[in-house]
């Protein structure tokens, strides 16, 4: 039975047309997934359906609600669409940081859908949120429903948007993007209770992705969009093994990317890291009681070998950035000690040390000083000679050029680039001393999967060519498997397990790598049928 | 909770701490000796002397400073040299003026400034908004005491609805004596509600753009619920820091505004006091002043743990 | 770019006054200094624009002049603030988390304890009241106003990836603190040296009302409100027009402040769209 019919569904902001004459359905009790990049206005959708597209956007077409009437939900005044939202179409977002009410409490969160309706009193609300929280995994003796958001992790507040989205057993839950803010763990977690509530209670799910991973494993019908159109659509397992449209295929192949490398490795180490403990002093507990002291980083030993592309995974909060920020020399050690061709990093080291390592960052936006210009943005390294090369620019412009950007560029400020250009410039500003060592932390975590395949592909050339040597810092199997010669498992400040990476992920001999490596989704191709 | 308010409880006893040496110490600093400093270059030795005597001058700074804070703490505020009475009695007699004063203005200013931001955000951009915005603009731009002079000008010498100055004191009945206050409680409160009613329009456009609305409104919620059920205890957080240390400025506009309307309250005591180098009575009032508004600023504080719910729990 | 019309129209309200203290210098109407007992509390006419006061001097020249006094004294007291509270605040945001940070943060809220009156008054009753005093009063309170917004914009930065990149770089604190937190907060610190210069005006045109400020004959908005006030009754022109000068200068420098946020921030600037 077909739940949700759309047709010829247009919007735009201003002159400026953002979605394009999508054309869908949604079947009762099935999961619908929506695939596309950033931009490519999977979000939009979800929010036009609910009637909370930002102001000012005209929307047209129809989305027929089957019930017990037909309504279209363009069609109907905001007072109605009120009565629909959390009744009869559930929603939760990408962010669960902040999408719960910081100063009240998580069962008067739930209990309000409940009441708003006029579905219950009070109390009956209080014990429907009850059962609710239950039901996502949240029993009452460690989550009672006086828990306050800022006391939950974010796996769990997600849990909480999922009860208050379903309180009221709605047709259709719409979840945009609902895992990508965290953890894989979590994530494989959150898919199996959105799957085993489509199962149980017969709702159907909308669930917008840029992950094709993610749908593949849980979709029964699949919609790619790119730019605003529906490209392909269909069942998934069809869809995912024909991939008549070549987007799907971009799509497809930048998802499972792996880059030509030559390996290099020798065996010479390059960078040595032996027994390296970093411990943070937490905020006080009590008045006059000594903080605990919180080992960031444990008893961590491990060498890159010149040539050698070593991948680091973990999730967040299991210390890589504090390591990283120690191999930097920007944290001193509380014990153990970090040696780069031999001699020993500390924040104090020399800068001729110092210019052996450089480092690119995750977030393509706060990487640069809005203020200066590209060519000032690259040359900043320079600071650790003692003093800036003459033909400075020339140099720069060839960093840029061996990126694949523009001699041009130089004279441009950072907001004129995408994200995927910000993140050559990166690069480009690593280069340019010619380091042995980059450190990518979290390098291409945030890019569209097809951004990520070139810019992957531009460090595998780099390295050939100026004889790099990375560690790769991600919480990404998938990327780190892809790049990474031999791979580092860190959970809770300790290194797990060490190996080859096709070793570790054949043959995962630790229980954390196990489970890491089985929470992450995996691509499936559809069979025919 | 309890551990949050015993932190902040010791703050406000260091930061008055730290008060009352800067006090004391700006006094010290003054050239000379602060008994010939008040009976002025042409005093005989020997009345210096004598008032030397009086201030407790014998002594070494130390003690002079913990006799100081000594005596405040048992309610010994020294004795003023001009008056010849106790200080304590000098501010008993007027903190009864400027307290109520000060409070009154700031009632109607948050009574004022509450609905007026919450109207503006509600309508943003349309006709009420910018009316508000506009009104709220100029009074910002307004000085406090020349409005009271305007109206005086139109309320107590035009139309002589209440009288131009002057306290007739309590005893007189709650009512007359409120009436004296409700001029300069109005020329204060004004120009304080209109900046608290563009924190508060401001505040409430930021929460509104916050995810949980949107997790709110994907509930059912209409706009205005949205409004009232999320976003207005959220934005109440900005609006109290601006509150507590509007008092501040409410305690210093009541000192000038008493001056307009004769008022006899601390503000009339310290600017006699510093005309009549009457240092024991301008340094106690300071304290005092002082003192209310880093126990406003406690006062805030814990305000901020009943609605934030994050800050409980920490030190 | 098209200048928002808050800038344009408070720029030229400012302009205004700017201008008619700084051609105060070479000319006004009449001599301010002069009393002419003859032409005492002439309402305003062709001969005296506003009116003169009770020594017959003509308001409108000593409203030219006080716009200097006022002028001159936000602005020094905005300088002060500048000078010594934005580094403060750069200093303790470089250094977060530590003991220097917490000094400097506590040493501000200890300023902030006092009200800028209550400061003027515990200067005047040691050093007597001049316009010196009043400046270094309104000064003082424009440190931790500035401390602070230094501090919160530097901090805001210093979490940010090009920092690190800096640091990575082997830039100094300070050199990071310079190069690339300030260029990021001027912004900030011009938009609120807006709002501490029209503070600043009403600061000082109270603490003249008050005569804690400039002392006679140095003509000031504040005094010659002050002067008034015994004769609003049958002269009220004395006290509207030094506080209608008040207001339209308070008012064109928070339009003016109200405009360059517009274009400045650029987080203000995207929820207005």
């Amino acid at each position: 039975m077909t739940l949700l019919r759309v047709d010829d569904l247009c919007l735009s902001i201003g002159s400026l047309p953002i979605l394009k004459s999508l054309r869908f359905q949604i079947e009762a009790g099935q999961v619908f997934g929506v695939v596309g990049e950033s931009g490519s206005g999977k979000s939009m959708t979800a929010l036009a359906l609910m009637g909370l597209q930002p102001g000012g956007s005209v929307v047209s077409g129809v989305a027929d609600l089957k019930d017990r009437e037909t309504r279209n939900l363009l069609a109907l005044p905001e007072d109605a669409m009120c009565q629909i939202r959390g009744a009869e179409i559930g929603m939760i977002f990408q962010e669960p940081m902040t999408a719960l009410n910081p100063v009240q409490t998580i069962g008067a969160q739930v209990a309000e859908t409940l009441i708003i309706h006029g579905r219950a009193t009070k109390s009956q609300a209080m014990v429907i949120a009850r059962e609710k929280l239950n039901r996502v995994g949240l029993p009452a003796k460690e989550f009672p429903l006086d828990r306050y958001p800022h006391e939950l992790s974010g796996g769990q507040r997600q849990r909480v948007c999922i009860a208050l989205a379903i309180a009221l057993r709605p047709k259709l839950l719409i979840a945009d993007e609902p895992t990508t803010a965290l953890d894989v763990t979590t994530q494989a977690q959150i898919l199996d209770l959105l799957k085993s509530l489509v199962a149980e209670e017969g709702m159907a799910l909308m669930l917008i992705t840029h992950d094709l991973a993610v749908v593949s494993g849980i979709a029964d019908q699949v919609a790619v969009m790119q730019h605003g159109e529906i490209v392909e659509a269909g069942a998934t397992a069809d869809v995912f093994r024909e991939m008549r449209h070549p987007y799907t295929r971009q799509l497809f192949e930048a998802s499972s990317h792996v880059p030509k490398r030559t390996q290099r490795a020798q065996d010479e180490p390059l960078l040595e890291v032996l027994n390296a403990t970093r411990t943070y002093v937490l905020p006080r507990t009590g008045l006059f009681s000594r903080p605990p002291p919180f080992k960031a980083v444990n008893d961590v030993s491990f060498t890159l070998n010149k040539g050698e592309n070593l991948g680091l995974v973990g999730e967040s909060g299991c210390g890589k950035s504090t390591l990283t920020r120690a191999i930097l020399g920007l944290e001193a050690l509380q014990a153990g000690e970090i040696r780069l061709f031999g001699q020993k990093v500390t924040p104090f080291m020399p800068n001729a040390l110092r210019s052996g390592v450089q480092v690119v960052f995750q977030d393509p936006y706060g990487s640069f000083n809005p203020r200066w210009k590209v060519a000032r943005l690259v040359a900043e390294p320079f600071h650790l000679r003692d003093h800036v090369p003459p033909e400075w620019r020339t140099e720069v412009a060839d960093a840029l050029i061996s990126v694949g950007m523009q001699a041009s560029d130089m004279d441009k400020y950072i907001h004129e680039f995408s994200g995927g250009q910000r993140q050559r410039i990166a690069i480009a500003r690593a280069l340019i001393l010619r380091p042995d060592l980059i450190v990518l932390d979290e390098a291409v975590s945030a890019l569209d999967v097809s951004i990520r395949a070139q810019i992957l592909d531009l460090l595998a050339d780099l390295s050939d060519r100026f004889d790099l040597s990375y560690l790769f810092i991600s919480h990404d199997l998938s990327v780190v498997r892809a790049i990474a010669d031999r791979v580092l498992v860190m959970k809770a400040g300790e290194i797990v397990e060490t190996g080859r990476t096709e070793d570790v992920f054949a043959n995962p001999r630790h229980p954390y790598t196990r489970q890491l490596i089985a929470a992450t989704p995996k691509l499936i191709v559809g069979k025919a049928g | 909770m309890l551990r949050f308010a015993t932190t902040r409880l010791i703050s406000l006893t260091l930061s008055l701490l730290a008060a009352s040496i800067v006090i004391f110490a700006v006094i010290e600093v003054i050239p000379g000796d602060p008994a010939s400093f008040m009976l002025g270059l042409n005093a005989e030795p020997d009345t210096v002397a004598a008032l030397r005597d009086q201030l407790g001058l014998g002594g070494s700074v130390v003690t002079r400073y913990l006799n100081w804070v000594g005596g405040m703490l048992t309610g010994d505020f020294g004795t003023s040299y001009t008056y010849r009475v106790p200080v304590t009695e000098l501010i008993l007699a007027r903190v009864w003026v400027s307290l109520p004063l000060a409070i009154f203005a700031l009632i109607l200013s948050t009574a004022i400034a509450f609905p007026v931001g919450l109207i503006a955000a509600s309508y943003r951009g349309k006709v009420a908004d910018l009316g508000i915005m506009s009104v709220t603009q100029l009074g910002i731009a307004v000085p406090n005491f020349w409005f009271a002079m305007i109206l005086v000008l139109i309320f107590a010498i035009k139309i002589r609805w209440f009288s131009a100055g002057g306290f007739p004191g309590w005893d007189q009945g709650v009512f007359v004596a409120m009436k004296s206050l409700t001029l300069p409680a109005i020329a204060l409160a004004l120009p304080q509600a209109s900046i608290l009613a563009r924190i508060m329009r401001s505040s409430v456009l930021d929460t509104l753009d916050q995810d949980y609305i949107r997790t709110a409104r994907a509930k059912g919620l209409t706009r205005s619920q949205s409004i009232t059920r999320h976003a207005l205890r959220n934005a109440m957080i900005p609006v109290l820091t601006i509150i507590g240390m509007q008092f501040s400025f409410l305690m210093a506009g009541a000192i000038i505004i008493e001056n307009v309307f004769f008022l006899p309250g601390l503000g009339r005591l310290i600017f006699q006091g510093i005309t009549q180098r009457d240092l024991v009575v301008v340094e106690s009032v300071v304290m005092l002043l002082v003192f209310a508004v880093i126990t406003v600023t406690f006062v805030v504080d814990i305000a901020y743990a009943a609605v934030d719910p994050r800050l409980r729990k920490r030190g | 770019m098209k200048l928002p019309k808050t800038l344009v129209l408070g720029g030229a309200i400012f302009a205004v006054f700017l201008l008619a203290a700084l051609a105060s210098f070479l000319w006004t109407p009449y001599d301010v200094q002069t009393l002419t007992i003859s032409a005492k509390l002439k309402t305003p006419s062709a001969v005296f624009w506003f009116g003169t006061d009770h020594f017959g001097r003509d308001i409108f020249s000593m409203i030219m002049v006080g716009a200097r006094t006022s002028i001159a004294v936000a602005i020094v007291a905005v300088g002060i603030g500048i000078t010594l509270g934005v580094p403060l605040g750069l200093w303790a945001a470089s250094n977060h988390g530590s003991w220097l940070d917490e000094v400097i943060m506590r040493g501000n809220d200890l300023v902030f304890a006092f009200p800028s009156l209550v400061i003027a008054i515990l200067i005047t009753a040691v050093f007597g009241p001049s316009a010196l005093n009043a400046i270094i009063a309104i000064g003082i309170f424009n440190i931790p106003v500035f401390a602070r917004i230094s501090r919160g914009g530097a901090l805001s930065i210093w979490t940010l990836d090009y920092i690190l990149a800096a640091r990575v770089a082997g830039k100094s604190r300070f050199r990071i603190s310079l190069e690339h937190i300030l260029p990021n907060i001027a912004n900030l610190l011009i938009v609120q040296g807006t709002i501490q210069f029209s503070l600043g005006i009403l600061a000082e045109a109270a603490l003249s009302y008050v005569g804690l400020g400039a002392q006679p004959p140095t003509p000031s908005w504040g005094r010659m409100l002050a002067d008034s006030q015994t004769l609003i009754s049958f002269a009220p022109h004395l006290a509207l027009f030094p506080g209608m000068a008040i207001v339209l200068t308070v008012l064109g420098l928070n339009l003016m402040g109200d405009g360059l946020r517009d274009i400045l921030d650029p987080k203000i600037r995207r929820s207005r769209e």
